[in-house]
C-alpha cells in the first residue's frame, strides 16, 4: 500500500472516530432544552417525560424566592408567561440570582407539578452593562 | 471617525490597485493610507480615553459603564468593557497592526504589501463602519446625569483588566497573517515567501491568544466563585477555536517549509482561523448563542453575519481559483515520518474544533432541524475531547522523535527508548499508589513521555555541542537554543502544554463539601493528597470600601490539626457615589495555592442577622500547573521570537516579530 492510502486510511480512521465520539456524546449527554410552556405540552402529549432531565430557561418570578439558609434550600416559581412552575433547588445560588432575572434550571419534573433542579444559572441579560435602576 | 471611514476606504481601493500595477505612487499612497488610518483611529480612541477620565457623562458610553468613585484603572479599562468601546479598540489595533505590518516587513515582499494593505484596510473598514452605524461609543445623551451607572463589579478584577485586550490582540493580529496569505493569492507569489513575512506575527498573535485564553481561565476562577476554570461556555469555545486552527496552521507551515507540501492545507487553515476570530467576537459581542456570557442584543449582529458571510465567499472563491498553483511539490512517503505525525496533529485540532464548533451549535442546529433545541454541556465536550485531546499528547511527544521523510527501525528504538520507559514508570508508579482513574493515568504518564522527550531532544543537543566544540555545559545548552530559538523554544512551549494537561488532569479529583457554621464550628474535608483538612468559620466581619461595602468571612485552616493559616472570603455589594447599591452583589473567594492543590472557599451568605455562614470549601489538586505552565509557554515564545543573529533579512523579521510584541503590550498597556 502507497504511503498516502495508507495515510488517507488512517486520516478516515481517525475523522471516524471524532464522529462516533460526537454522536454518541450528543447521544448520551444532549439535553432538551425547553420553555415551561414547551414542557407543559410535551407532558400532555407524552406523561412518561416526568421525571425525565431537561433544562428549562424561564424567568424568575419576582417576589415568589424563598431561601432557607439552614439546609441551604432556594424554592421559586419561574415562568414565560403562559406557565408556571414552582422550583426546587438545593445548593448555592449564583450572585446573579434575583427577582425577575432569566434562568436555566437543569433537572428534572416530578409528577407532583415541582421541578427538582440540580443546577441554576441565572443569566443578567446585560451582564457587562449596569441596570437602570428602575 | 468620518474621516477614518474614507481613509480605509481609500486604503482598501487603491491597496487592491496598487497590488495589480505595481505603480510606486499607488503603492506609496496605499501603504501612506495605513499609517493615517491608525493615526486617526488612534486620535479617536484617545478622545474617548479622555471622555472616560473626566467623567464627561454627557457621552452614553461614558455614562454606562463608569461612576465617579470608580477606579481609575477600571475606568481605563471600561473603554473596551463595553460593546461600542471594543469595536473601536479592534478598529484602533488593527489599524496599528496594519501600519506595522507595512513598516516592518523587509521590502523584499513589496509586491504583497499593497494587497496586504487593503485587507487591513478592508476589515478596519468594517468595523468603523459597524461602530459608526450601530454601536457608536461617542453618542451623545440629551442631558447630563450627575453620576454613571459604573462597571460590573465582575470586571473590577486585574485579571479582566487585562484578558479582553490581550485576547483582542490575538483574534485581531490573525488579520496580518491572513491578509498575507491573501496578498499571496491575489499576487500569485505562492512560493514560500509569504510564509517568511509571516513566522513572526503568526507566533505572537498565538501568543496573544494563548495568554488571553489563561488570563481568561484565571479570571473566571478566582471571580467567578464556582471553582472551577472552563466551562464549556460558548464564549470560552469561541476562544478556544481559532487557537486551534492556529496552532494546527503553525505546525504544518513547517511541512510547507521544508517540503513544498500542504499549500491548499494552509491557506484553509488560515482563512479559517480569520473566520473564526471574527466569529468568536461575533458570538460574544451578539448574544446570538445563550450563554452566561451573554451581552444585550444588538444590531451589530446582522453586520457581522453579512460580514462573515463575505469572508468564507471570498477566500473561497480566491483559493479555488488558484487552486492548481497550490499543487504540492512532494509527496508523503511513509507513514513513520515527521510529516505524517504532523498530518495527525492537524487532524486532530481540527477534529477538536469541529467538534467544538458543532457542540457550541447544537442548541441551533437541533433547534432547526427539529424544532425544539437540545443542548450539549461540559459532558458532551468532556467525553468528546479528553481522548483527542490525550491522542495529541502522544503526538506531542512522538513528533520530535521521527525524522523527516521516513524514518528507519533502528532510528526509532534509539529515539524511543528513553520517553517511553519514563512514561511507564509514571504509569506504574500512579497505579502502585493506588490512582484507578484510567483517563488521569494515561494524562499522566503521556505527560511523562513528552517531558522525556523534551528532555532527550535537550540533553543529545547538549551533549553533542559538548563533544564536538568542547564548550562546558551550560555554554552548550545557551548556544544550542541560541542557534535554533524557533526548534527549542518550541519545545519550551510543548512543555507549558504539558503543564496544562497536568493541571486538568487535576480536575478530575477535586473535592467540595457546602456547610452551614456558626462561629468556632468547623468542618473536615479530606483532600486527594492523603491530608484532612479542617476549616474553623471564625466570624463575619462588614466595612465599606471605596465603592463597594464589603461583608468578610473569615476561616482558620488547618491541614492534619497544623494550621495553615487565616482565609477570607468576601461578599461585595458595590454601591454608587450616592452609596445607593448598585449590581447584585459578588463573590471575592479565598483562594490558597501551593504544588499540590488549591484551597477554595466560598462565603456564600449568612443566615439572617447572625454570624452564621454558608460555605462552600473546595480542593482543587494541581491548578497552580496552568498558571505555571502559562507562564513557560510564553517564555518559550519569546525565545522563539527573540531577535536572532542568522542573516539581516532573518534578522529583520524577527524584528518585526519582537517589536510588534512590544508595541501590542505597550498598546494594550496604554488602553489599559
Amino acid at each position: 500500500m502507497k504511503p498516502r492510502t495508507k495515510f488517507i486510511a488512517g486520516a478516515i480512521l481517525v475523522a471516524g472516530t471524532v464522529g462516533f465520539l460526537m454522536t454518541s456524546g450528543i447521544k448520551e449527554t444532549g439535553v432538551y432544552f425547553l420553555t415551561p410552556s414547551e414542557l407543559a405540552s410535551k407532558i400532555e402529549t407524552d406523561p412518561t417525560f416526568y421525571d425525565v432531565g431537561v433544562k428549562m430557561g424561564a424567568r424568575v418570578v419576582t417576589g415568589t424566592i424563598e431561601r432557607d439558609v439552614a439546609s441551604q434550600t432556594i424554592t421559586f416559581e419561574v415562568t414565560d408567561g403562559q406557565q408556571t412552575y414552582p422550583v426546587v433547588y438545593r445548593g448555592l445560588a449564583p450572585d446573579t440570582f434575583t427577582d425577575d432575572v432569566d434562568v436555566v434550571v437543569e433537572g428534572r419534573l416530578m409528577a407532583d407539578g415541582t421541578f427538582h433542579a440540580t443546577s441554576l444559572l441565572a443569566k443578567c441579560g446585560s451582564r457587562y452593562e449596569s441596570v437602570p435602576s428602575a | 471617525m468620518w474621516l477614518a471611514l474614507l481613509l480605509a476606504l481609500w486604503g482598501s481601493v487603491v491597496g487592491f490597485i496598487a497590488g495589480r500595477n505595481q505603480r510606486p505612487e499607488l503603492v506609496e499612497s496605499a501603504r501612506r493610507a495605513t499609517y493615517a488610518l491608525a493615526g486617526v483611529l488612534v486620535v479617536a480612541s484617545l478622545a474617548l480615553i479622555v471622555a472616560l477620565v473626566k467623567h464627561d457623562f454627557n457621552v452614553s458610553y461614558v455614562a454606562s459603564y463608569t461612576s465617579r468613585n470608580l477606579p481609575l484603572v477600571y475606568t481605563l479599562s471600561a473603554f473596551y468593557g463595553g460593546q461600542a468601546g471594543s469595536m473601536l479598540f479592534w478598529a484602533v489595533v488593527l489599524a496599528t497592526f496594519g501600519a506595522l505590518a507595512q513598516w516592518l516587513t523587509s521590502r523584499r515582499y513589496d509586491d504583497l504589501l499593497p494587497y496586504v494593505a487593503a485587507v487591513t484596510s478592508l476589515v478596519v473598514l468594517f468595523f468603523v463602519a459597524t461602530t459608526l452605524f450601530a454601536a457608536n461609543p461617542f453618542v451623545r445623551l440629551p442631558f447630563t446625569p450627575s453620576d454613571g451607572g459604573g462597571l460590573n463589579p465582575q470586571l473590577q478584577n486585574p485579571g479582566m483588566v487585562v484578558h479582553p485586550p490581550l485576547l483582542y490582540l490575538g483574534y485581531i493580529s490573525v488579520t496580518i497573517p491572513f491578509a498575507f496569505a491573501v496578498a499571496a493569492l491575489l499576487s500569485k507569489r505562492l512560493d514560500t515567501g509569504w510564509l517568511h513575512a509571516i513566522r513572526k506575527w503568526t507566533i505572537v498573535s498565538w501568543l496573544f491568544l494563548s495568554i488571553g485564553i489563561t488570563l481568561g481561565m484565571w479570571w473566571a476562577y478566582v471571580e467567578l466563585g464556582w471553582g472551577g476554570y472552563w466551562a464549556w461556555d460558548p464564549v470560552e469555545n469561541a476562544s478556544f477555536l481559532p487557537w486551534l486552527t492556529m496552532t494546527a496552521f503553525l505546525h504544518s507551515v513547517m511541512i510547507q517549509e521544508k517540503r513544498g507540501m500542504l499549500k491548499k492545507w494552509n491557506m484553509i487553515l488560515i482563512g479559517l482561523t480569520f473566520f473564526l476570530s471574527i466569529f468568536g467576537t461575533f458570538i460574544t459581542r451578539s448574544g446570538i448563542i445563550s450563554s452566561v456570557h451573554s451581552f444585550a442584543q444588538s444590531p451589530i449582529g446582522n453586520y457581522f453575519l453579512f460580514f462573515l458571510i463575505f469572508i468564507v465567499v471570498a477566500t473561497g472563491v480566491l483559493i479555488a481559483k488558484r487552486m492548481p498553483m497550490l499543487e504540492a511539490e512532494s509527496q508523503l512517503e511513509s507513514m513513520v515520518s515527521r510529516e505524517a505525525t504532523f498530518l495527525f496533529n492537524n487532524l486532530l485540532l481540527v477534529g477538536i474544533a469541529f467538534s467544538v464548533l458543532w457542540g457550541t451549535m447544537f442548541p441551533m442546529i437541533s433547534e432547526m432541524v427539529r424544532g425544539t433545541q437540545v443542548t450539549v454541556g461540559p459532558p458532551f465536550f468532556n467525553q468528546v475531547n479528553i481522548p483527542i485531546g490525550l491522542a495529541l499528547l502522544a503526538l506531542t511527544g512522538i513528533g520530535p522523535l521521527i525524522a523527516w521523510r521516513r524514518a528507519s527501525p533502528g532510528h526509532l528504538k534509539r529515539q524511543f527508548a528513553a520517553p517511553v520507559t519514563t512514561g511507564l514508570i509514571v504509569a506504574a508508579l500512579l497505579l502502585a499508589i493506588g490512582m484507578r482513574d484510567f483517563y488521569a493515568i494515561m494524562a499522566l504518564s503521556l505527560a511523562a513521555f513528552v517531558v522525556g522527550t523534551i528532555m532527550q531532544e535537550f540533553i543529545r543537543g547538549v551533549g553533542a555541542r559538548n563533544r564536538l566544540h568542547g564548550e562546558n555545559y551550560a555554554l552548550a545548552f545557551a548556544r544550542l537554543v541560541g542557534r535554533n530559538r524557533r526548534r527549542y523554544g518550541g519545545y519550551i512551549v510543548h512543555l507549558g502544554i504539558v503543564m496544562y494537561f497536568v493541571a486538568f488532569t487535576g480536575q478530575a479529583f477535586t473535592t467540595s463539601i457546602e456547610a452551614s457554621l456558626k462561629p468556632g464550628e468547623s468542618v473536615d474535608l479530606r483532600s486527594p493528597w492523603g491530608y484532612t483538612y479542617t476549616f474553623t468559620h471564625l466570624g463575619v466581619s462588614q466595612y465599606e470600601e471605596l465603592n463597594r461595602f464589603t461583608t468578610a468571612a473569615s476561616v482558620e485552616v488547618a491541614r492534619d490539626g497544623e494550621r495553615v493559616g487565616i482565609m477570607k472570603s468576601e461578599k461585595r455589594q458595590h454601591v454608587d457615589s450616592f452609596g445607593r447599591a448598585s449590581f447584585e452583589p459578588s463573590t471575592e473567594a479565598g483562594i490558597r495555592s501551593d504544588l499540590r492543590e488549591d484551597i477554595y472557599i466560598v462565603y456564600a451568605g449568612s443566615v439572617q442577622g447572625t454570624e452564621e455562614a454558608v460555605y462552600r470549601f473546595t480542593l482543587n489538586p494541581l491548578v497552580w500547573w496552568l498558571w505555571f505552565g502559562g507562564a513557560v509557554l510564553v517564555a518559550g515564545g519569546v525565545v522563539t521570537l527573540w531577535p536572532g543573529a542568522t542573516s539581516g533579512a532573518e534578522r529583520r523579521r524577527s524584528m518585526a516579530g519582537y517589536a510588534a510584541s512590544i508595541t501590542g503590550k505597550s498598546s494594550a498597556a496604554a488602553a489599559g
